[in-house]
């Protein structure tokens, strides 16, 4: 199962390699993993997607909270958080097929940042389920690349994750 | 004005170190320096990673934190497994390492290495100094860090010019402000009274003692716990030395190379309550089979060993001689008499037996009576390999402290350990046990023990081969001794004796037994060497 998880560190160099590094030492799966600075400068924002049980999450959350330089971490339960991720999609697109890639583009809600005699480039910044559904959408004029920045996650409502 | 090499020792002399155990280079002279000109003792042990194993032998005998120091490069790199072995023992160490000029890091230049990067699976922490002005905080929490909480080894990496580069004036920081690292020690009170419920309700509750009874200095309290409840206790081996041996209380040490009545008594219990400790693969090699019959609370302070290896009912995140404390305020509770009947009954019935070779000194019974003749409160350190088996379930402690390298299992660490407990403890007698491969691994620190007074015992136990690996070769590979026997093995007696050092071999208990009286007699180091069989068995 996919979980999402927030972790707050002081803005330190070094902080990336101690929190990424856990990762690969303790054998744990990680899909994605964005982070940058807060409101505040001196500390970073981390979203986590990683894959696992319930055992292996509850380990991670452990072993993340030992890292000197954290300071909290959670993981976030269905429903409470609100997810997006930032992608780039360069696409294969012939002068015939602009039309075409800008209907998909505009029922997506994908915006296009770039084109070139062969190529059209979206930027896409939603959910994960609605980028696959676009890239489902796109595969078959021929995706070239892709970039995407990982999902970043913040909590539903008022509620504060710092407070 | 105040450089960055007499910050670094303001700051030791503030956090209360007399001695330091390193190792010269050039990067980290300044430091070295500033140093020689004040009381505090700088050891140069033969080789860095044997730097660690003092500091850690001292911290463990002084419960304080160890200071070790080296210099970049392959001196940073060689301290290494001595920093791993500490950390897989939770032991306070302040690693120092001089580092390259910070203009050129990254450029590999002469005797540059990334030791920050290389420690960062095994150190608590770690800084990479960038300027002279952050040396009083970064110090000030590193000794925070090694000391507090689970206790572990912490890295300070300082570029040459940290430590030329000078401030205006040096003001050690009065406390630590790290927002990300604040131990829970309380223990819950919910928790607490839950795990006192749940103890009320057990018939064949049984204690697993671990190392953070004694890295939190809970003695005492633990013992007073017992007494009250009558629950039988087995320890891992960091725990060894929370009980006498002889207590009838105390079953032995459980695992894999453990006592048979310890695992047989955790295998049929209801309730294990582990107190500090992790429950590592050799000391329950089935956490499974455990939890289908027994509850299990679990008392720590690194919430992160709770339910990581084995399955809890009732976890309990704290300091041990706080939790400890608070449910002897609450206890009530006897254990029946029925079982603990049954635990002596298994402790009597798999004592270890002895097996006796001609010409060898049976090392099991030899250890036995060796812990019969050390003065009160000695330190014993077992190196790995058999040796140490010997040593964790024979060797009948009394009031005094036992150390090995449990977690990591590094060969070579008894002999510096040993002599960083006796910069430690200079009044105790202190006994390194070794074979003849760990001897091996660390024989050069012969000449740091002959120059620097450190009059340890060592104890080698010969039998020309590796023993826990020929061991293994005769259960699963057929007996085929794939590079484990030790070939040439050179006369130790001389070679101690090329250092100064006093030497004897014995063929024999009665040998051994003599000689070994004869030792502690005096306060000079001393190599014994016991010849023993390769066919003696760890257990």
């Amino acid at each position: 199962m996919k979980y999402t998880l927030s972790v707050l560190v002081e803005n330190h160099p070094g902080v990336l390699s101690k929190v990424s590094g856990l990762f690969s030492r303790r054998a744990f799966n990680i899909d994605s993993l964005a982070v940058g600075i807060t409101e505040d400068p001196n500390i970073s924002r981390m979203t986590i997607v990683a894959d696992g049980d319930e055992y292996v999450i509850e380990q991670l959350e452990k072993q993340l909270n030992k890292v000197i330089p954290v300071i909290k971490v959670r993981t976030y339960t269905e429903g409470e958080y609100i997810s997006r991720e930032l992608s780039l999609i360069k696409v294969s697109c012939p002068a015939k097929q602009r039309l075409d890639i800008m209907k998909i583009a505009e029922l997506m809600g994908a915006q296009i940042v770039d084109v070139s005699v062969s190529t059209m480039t979206l930027q896409f910044a939603d959910t994960l389920e609605h980028f696959e559904t676009l890239t489902d959408l796109l595969k078959p004029y021929g995706i070239r690349e892709i970039v995407r920045t990982g999902t970043v996650a913040i909590e539903k409502d008022s509620v504060l994750f710092r407070k | 004005m105040i450089s960055g090499a007499e910050i670094m020792v303001k700051c030791l002399q503030e956090e209360g170190v007399s001695i330091v155990f390193g190792y010269p280079g050039a990067v980290i002279c300044p430091f070295f320096d500033e140093l020689y000109r004040t009381d505090i003792r700088a050891v140069l042990v033969r080789q860095e990673q044997n730097a660690a194993h003092c500091a850690s032998g001292y911290a463990r005998a002084l419960s304080t934190v160890g200071v070790c120091v080296a210099t970049s490069g392959p001196g940073a790199l060689n301290l290494i497994t001595g920093i791993a072995t500490a950390y897989m023992d939770s032991i306070p160490l302040v690693c120092i390492t001089g580092q390259v000029r910070s203009d050129v890091l990254g450029r590999d230049v002469f005797q540059e290495a990334d030791i920050t990067g290389a420690c960062e699976s095994f150190v608590k922490h770690s800084y990479l100094v960038k300027n002279t002005a952050d040396l009083p905080r970064i110090f000030k929490e590193a000794f925070h860090i090694a000391g507090t909480g689970r206790p572990g080894p912490v890295l300070i990496d300082v570029p040459v010019d940290v430590q030329t580069g000078t401030i205006e004036e040096f003001v050690y920081p009065d406390k630590v402000n790290i927002i990300g690292y604040k131990p829970s020690v309380q223990g819950h009170p919910m928790q607490i009274k839950r795990a006192l419920e749940m103890i009320k309700n057990s018939k064949r509750p049984v204690i697993c003692a671990g190392g953070g009874v004694l890295s939190s200095g809970a003695k005492p309290k633990f013992r007073e716990f017992i007494d009250k409840t009558g629950i039988p206790v087995v320890s891992t081996m960091m725990g060894i030395g929370i009980m006498p041996s002889d207590d009838p209380q105390y079953v032995g040490m459980l695992g894999s190379h453990g006592m048979k009545a310890a695992n047989i008594t955790i295998h049929n219990a209801d309730l294990v309550i582990l107190c500090g400790a992790r429950v590592g693969d050799r000391a329950v090699t089935s956490p499974d089979q455990v939890v289908e019959h027994a509850n299990v609370i679990h008392i720590d302070i690194d919430p992160a060993e709770i339910g990581k290896n084995m399955k809890t009912s009732i976890p309990i995140v704290g300091d041990m001689k706080n939790v400890l404390g608070k449910m002897l305020s609450g206890i009530d509770y006897t254990t029946p008499t029925e079982w603990r009947e049954q635990v002596s009954a298994w402790k009597a019935e798999y004592a270890p037996k002895p097996q006796y070779f001609d010409n060898c000194v049976e090392p099991k019974s030899f250890i036995a009576s060796l812990s019969k003749i050390v003065r009160p409160k000695a330190i014993m350190v077992a190196d790995v390999g058999q040796n140490q088996i010997w040593c964790a379930n024979n060797y009948r402690i009394k009031d005094g402290r036992f150390f090995t390298s449990g977690g990591m299992g590094t060969m070579g660490y008894s002999v510096p350990a040993a002599a960083g407990a006796k910069a430690a403890r200079p009044d105790r007698d202190v006994i390194a046990v070794c074979g003849d491969g760990s001897f091996q691994m660390s024989l050069n620190e012969l000449a740091t023990i002959a120059t620097e007074n450190l009059n340890i015992k060592i104890i080698v136990m010969r039998n020309t081969v590796l023993g826990m690996v020929h061991e293994l070769q005769d259960k699963n590979y057929g007996s085929r001794y794939a590079i484990t026997e030790l070939q040439a093995v050179p006369d130790f007696v001389k070679l101690a004796q090329a250092y100064g050092i006093d030497s004897a071999i014995a063929y024999s208990n009665e040998e051994a037994e003599k000689y070994a009286a004869e030792m502690l007699k005096n306060d000079k180091p001393f190599v014994l060497v016991c010849n023993v069989d390769p066919k003696t068995s760890s257990i």
